[in-house]
């Protein structure tokens, strides 16, 4: 099968790659363009590990295929800190040690964010239902809910200090 | 004289029911060949399969493994975590 | 809410910094099994049996070699028969022969998944393509899924020489009971019999899966000097090396296992899987070969925990002092022996003081993945039925369960069942602590109870290697041999700073492939903290007295004349009384005064104290759908000294999930074939986010006197109480006690309408 060429915009950037029909958008972005933050946990769209954004719209990249980011705008964890500077939601889930082995990690953070987008002031109910896309095993979760509200805190006060 | 006992049913299968006994050794190596001599296999068992703990301690590998006069030892099975 | 109980306060010990791979692993670009490439590299995967019991007449391979795109081809032939090999692997031995037989099956498939073939092509889609090309002849067998049926008289037999260990006279006639082992002291049947209260009860339990989110992965490349480079995700790089070099028939020296950054393992990345295939395709095929296991390959193929049949009868006087105990645990293997029924025996009763006790275990093997570690193996398993039977007779003798189990708690001094007598324990301050937190006695509303359950674990020690060297500018290098799964860098970090004296900030520590340190045991076994911490600690020590050394020729005095503090040395006399030099400054001489400071420390250590945990757990069922919603959950545990609080807090909050999960949903289940019908995260049903409340955690501090700071091993025992708390709260909601793992819905929902 031969490879088709894309053209995307990538956590901002013009971005080309040549991918098979058949391969996910996850694989490509792993393989073609060496993006590995996103991760493979179940390849089914059950884990979230995967989780990018397309075109502003929370996806799970193992269910849509590389060549469907053709003149599309993807970002993944890899965006999220800006010229260095960690985001909010990165810094807080550091600080409040929301990880551990750090795999689910990339994923759950773009789903936070999407969350952030769109209710920047979601309960803890409203956050735990947006985030049960993405399986974590070594946390429990309280410990990333406390992190994604406490960021969004922060947001909302940057956003009304500006 | 250390006392040592045999926690699991390793006294039905080597001593014939007995499962403590007065062991004469300054260390794990001279024990299990003590209980070697007494109850053949018993001690070369202790030495692949089991764990010793030396008044309280644990130890899974102690051949070397020093025995005061008074220890009290127990052997019990090596054990894995996860 | 997390509350913490605690002596003294140290520097950096017991606070809260950034974890140093933090930043890696927050941006996507921390480097886990699969993110590896190598140019060139091929694509290996593996032919796996259709039948869960079959003996393999022939393979034939030529239609695959002949694709285009594929390198190599193998088979069970291109390895070393083993036997029944054993390797000494830290805690316990392993079984070689059975680990190698499980990579590779030889004359007989004993599992539907049991890996038959390997091929390693270009591309992935072509590899796929390849494995329907092989032809393999099978005689399909009768098989066996659970323990009951593997146990009856005519069951097919997966190993037809085995003959059962431990009984009394020598077994003779081959079953699928691999070991029998009894622990026992005093008569406790007549013990029981005699007793004012007596309660009894059969339980069983499915099998669950570790549930790790990334799957297995490994890049291995031999080269054509058969020098082999290993790059996985695993509990331990000194493991992958040794099985590697045992199976796959290569001297160790000739192996470099490199330790990828791994996605949770919790005893199921204790042993390997992939890397011995993957090293010989790399061998036949001349080039680097990745594999990488699907979700539906890690249910069908890597080790779950065992499925249990369990019966308990248990006694007590009318004022709630236990009289005797009884336990028989079956526990399945798998395809073959060791499952981890003899924790199970050792653990489940060893938090009670009991003259009277019997326990009986038996290691059986079925026809389903072989089993492998899951957190504290075995315990949460045999801990539920006693839990359960102790809540029983808390409810018979209308005492309340917290008092009951002070009342028969072991402390300092105490005999444990299995022989030890206990010392720096916290079992009674974990239980107090439960007692008096407003949880406890919190009201509750209609279709809701409360359970509280306790649990134990042995924590281990062994073998650890820490390397420290102070750079040219006065900060310091930590280097480990263990991988670290739930932040053990950032309690490295921290005890080097505290006995160096630095701010933690100025230390940093990596994670070594298995040529650049002395060996270290697995990541598991709750050890790493105090077995690596405890090298660390003595490779510190060390070169505090180094700098001691350098700082006595600088100012020329005599070294017992210089004391060390806050990261700095200083002068005790003479002309230079009251000077200081600091870590940097020293750094800056270091050339002059000697060369550079290091040093590597070994120990094997021992004495590490055991865990105990009390959790308690509110739920709600609903009456209609038998769906149960966890309220509340509040988890306790003596943690001897918590080195980094929310590393800890977090090893207790992960583990009271995966127990609920066990609890509640997960499980294993089984075509009449023995092929698993939900291998995925869909019908394989773990915790979401939406699942939980928050978890409040109270950490004791009683330290243990042979480790670093007191600390003590935490990652295992809180799994060990949730699935009892669990039940204890829905019998308390429902009325009625479950006895079946897990209790989803439609059990649940029998349960409440015919009482089973």
């Amino acid at each position: 099968m031969s490879k088709q060429h894309i053209t995307c915009t990538i956590n901002g950037d013009a971005t080309e790659f040549l991918v098979e029909p058949g391969i996910t958008l996850l694989d490509a972005l792993r393989d073609e363009l060496g993006l590995t933050g996103a991760k493979e946990g179940c390849g089914s769209g059950d884990c979230g590990a995967c989780s990018v954004m397309m075109d502003g719209r929370l996806i799970c990249s193992c269910l849509a295929l590389g060549v469907e980011a053709e003149g599309r705008r993807i970002e993944t964890i890899e965006g999220m800190a800006v010229n260095g500077e960690l985001h909010p939601l990165q810094q807080k889930f550091l600080e409040h040690a929301a990880l551990q082995c750090g795999f689910c990690t990339p994923g759950l953070l773009v789903a936070a964010k999407a969350l952030l987008e769109t209710n920047p002031s979601p309960t803890e109910t409203e956050t735990r239902y947006w985030l049960a896309g993405n399986l974590c095993r070594c946390t429990g979760y309280d410990k990333i809910i406390r992190a994604v509200m406490d960021a969004a805190a922060e947001l909302r006060q940057e956003r009304s200090a500006a | 004289m250390a006392k040592v006992v045999l926690s699991v049913n390793l006294s039905e299968q080597f001593a014939g029911g007995l499962d403590s006994f007065d062991v004469e050794a300054a260390n794990v190596r001279q024990m299990i060949r003590e209980l070697d001599k007494r109850y053949p296999g018993l001690g070369s068992h202790i030495e692949d399969k089991m764990a010793v703990a030396i008044d309280g301690i644990i130890y899974p590998h102690p051949a070397r493994q020093a025995i005061a006069p008074n220890s009290e030892v127990v052997i019990i099975p090596r054990l894995p975590g996860g | 809410m997390n509350v913490t109980v605690t002596p003294p306060k140290l520097a950096v010990v017991g606070t809260r910094p950034i974890r140093p791979d933090g930043v890696d692993k927050v941006t996507g670009r921390a480097n886990y099994g699969a993110d590896y490439k190598v140019a060139g590299m091929l694509h290996g995967k593996i032919l796996r049996s259709p039948h869960a019991h079959a003996r393999i007449v022939s393979i034939d391979t030529k239609r695959a070699e002949a694709l285009k795109g594929v390198k190599a081809v193998i088979t069970g032939k291109d390895f070393p028969l083993l036997g029944d090999m054993e390797l000494p692997m830290g805690e316990a031995a392993m079984n070689v022969g059975h680990i190698s037989e499980n990579c590779i099956a030889r004359d007989k498939a004993l599992y539907q998944g049991h890996a038959i073939a390997a091929v390693a092509a270009t591309t992935v889609a072509i590899a796929e393509e390849a494995l329907e090309l092989i032809d393999v002849v099978y005689e399909v067998l009768p098989h066996v899924l659970d323990v009951e049926a593997a146990m009856a008289p005519d069951a097919p037999l997966l190993h037809e020489k085995m003959l059962t260990k431990g009984v009394t006279p020598p077994a003779e006639k081959p079953s699928n009971v691999a070991m029998f082992m009894r622990l026992a002291r005093g008569d406790a049947a007549k013990a029981i019999d005699a007793s004012d209260v007596i309660v009894e009860g059969r339980y069983d339990t499915a099998a669950v899966h570790q549930g790790y989110i990334e799957p297995h992965a490994c890049v291995c490349t031999y080269g054509a000097d058969g020098q082999v480079v290993v790059w996985s995700s695993s509990q331990g790089q000194f493991m992958v090396r040794s099985l590697t070099s045992v199976i796959a028939g290569i001297d160790q020296a000739d192996i470099k296992a490199i330790p990828a950054e791994i996605g949770g393992g919790f005893g199921g990345k204790t042993l390997v899987y992939l890397e011995p295939l993957a090293t010989i395709l790399s061998k036949k095929s001349g080039r680097a070969v990745k594999m990488v296991m699907s979700r539906d390959e890690v249910f069908r193929a890597s080790g779950p925990t065992s499925s249990s049949v369990m019966t308990v009868r248990a006694g007590a006087t009318k004022d709630g002092k236990f009289t005797g105990f009884e336990l028989d645990l079956r526990f399945a293997a798998g395809a073959y022996p060791g499952s981890p029924v003899f924790a199970a025996l050792m653990a489940g009763l060893a938090h009670y003081e009991l003259t009277d006790f019997a326990i009986d275990a038996y290691d059986v093997v079925t026809n389903t993945p072989k089993v492998a570690a899951y957190r504290a193996p075995g315990a949460p398993i045999s801990t539920f039925a006693v839990e359960s039977a102790i809540d029983d007779l808390a409810i018979k003798l209308g005492m309340d369960p917290i008092a009951l189990r002070v009342k028969n708690g072991v402390k300092d001094g105490s005999l444990a069942t299995y022989g030890v007598t206990f010392s720096d324990i916290g079992f009674h301050e974990t239980l107090e602590s439960i007692r008096n937190h407003e949880h406890y006695s919190a009201p509750l509303g209609p279709n809701q109870g409360r359970g509280v359950a306790a649990g134990y674990w042995f924590n281990a020690g062994g073998e650890s290697s820490a390397n420290i060297a102070i750079n040219e500018d006065g900060t310091a290098t930590v280097v480990s041999g263990c991988p670290d799964i739930g932040g053990s860098r950032a309690s490295m970090a921290i005890m080097a700073a505290e006995v160096l004296g630095l701010p933690i900030e100025k230390v940093r520590c990596t994670v070594a492939d298995t040529t650049a340190i002395a060996y270290s045991g697995l990541t598991g076994g709750s050890r790493v903290t105090v077995s690596t911490g405890a090298a660390v600690v003595k490779a510190a020590n060390d070169i505090v007295e180094q700098l001691k050394g350098r700082a006595a020729i600088t100012w020329d005095v005599p070294v017992d004349q210089v004391e060390w503090s806050n990261g700095a040395a200083i002068c005790l006399s003479g002309d230079q009384k009251g000077e200081k030099l600091s870590l940097a400054d020293l750094a800056y001489r270091f050339g002059r005064t000697g060369g550079p400071v290091a040093n590597q420390a070994s120990v094997n250590l021992h004495g590490i104290g055991p865990g105990f945990a009390v959790h308690l757990c509110d739920v709600e069922v609903d009456p209609e759908t038998g769906g149960v919603t966890v309220l509340r959950y509040t988890a306790a545990q003596d943690v001897g000294r918590a080195i980094h609080a929310s590393y800890v807090e977090g090893q207790m909050q992960g583990g009271a999930a995966q127990g609920i999960g066990w609890a509640l949903n997960e499980e294993y289940i089984f075509d009449t074939d023995g092929k698993m019908e939900n291998p995925g995260f869909l019908d394989y049903r773990m915790p979401v986010a939406s699942d939980l409340p928050m978890i409040d955690t109270i950490m004791i501090e009683v330290p243990c006197r042979n480790t670093p700071f007191g600390a003590k091993g935490v990652g295992e025992v809180p799994i060990v109480p949730p699935l009892a708390a669990v039940a204890n709260a829905v019998r308390a909601a429902i009325g009625k006690r479950p006895h079946s793992l897990p209790l989803s819905p439609p059990r649940l929902h029998a349960l409440m309408a015919n009482g089973h």
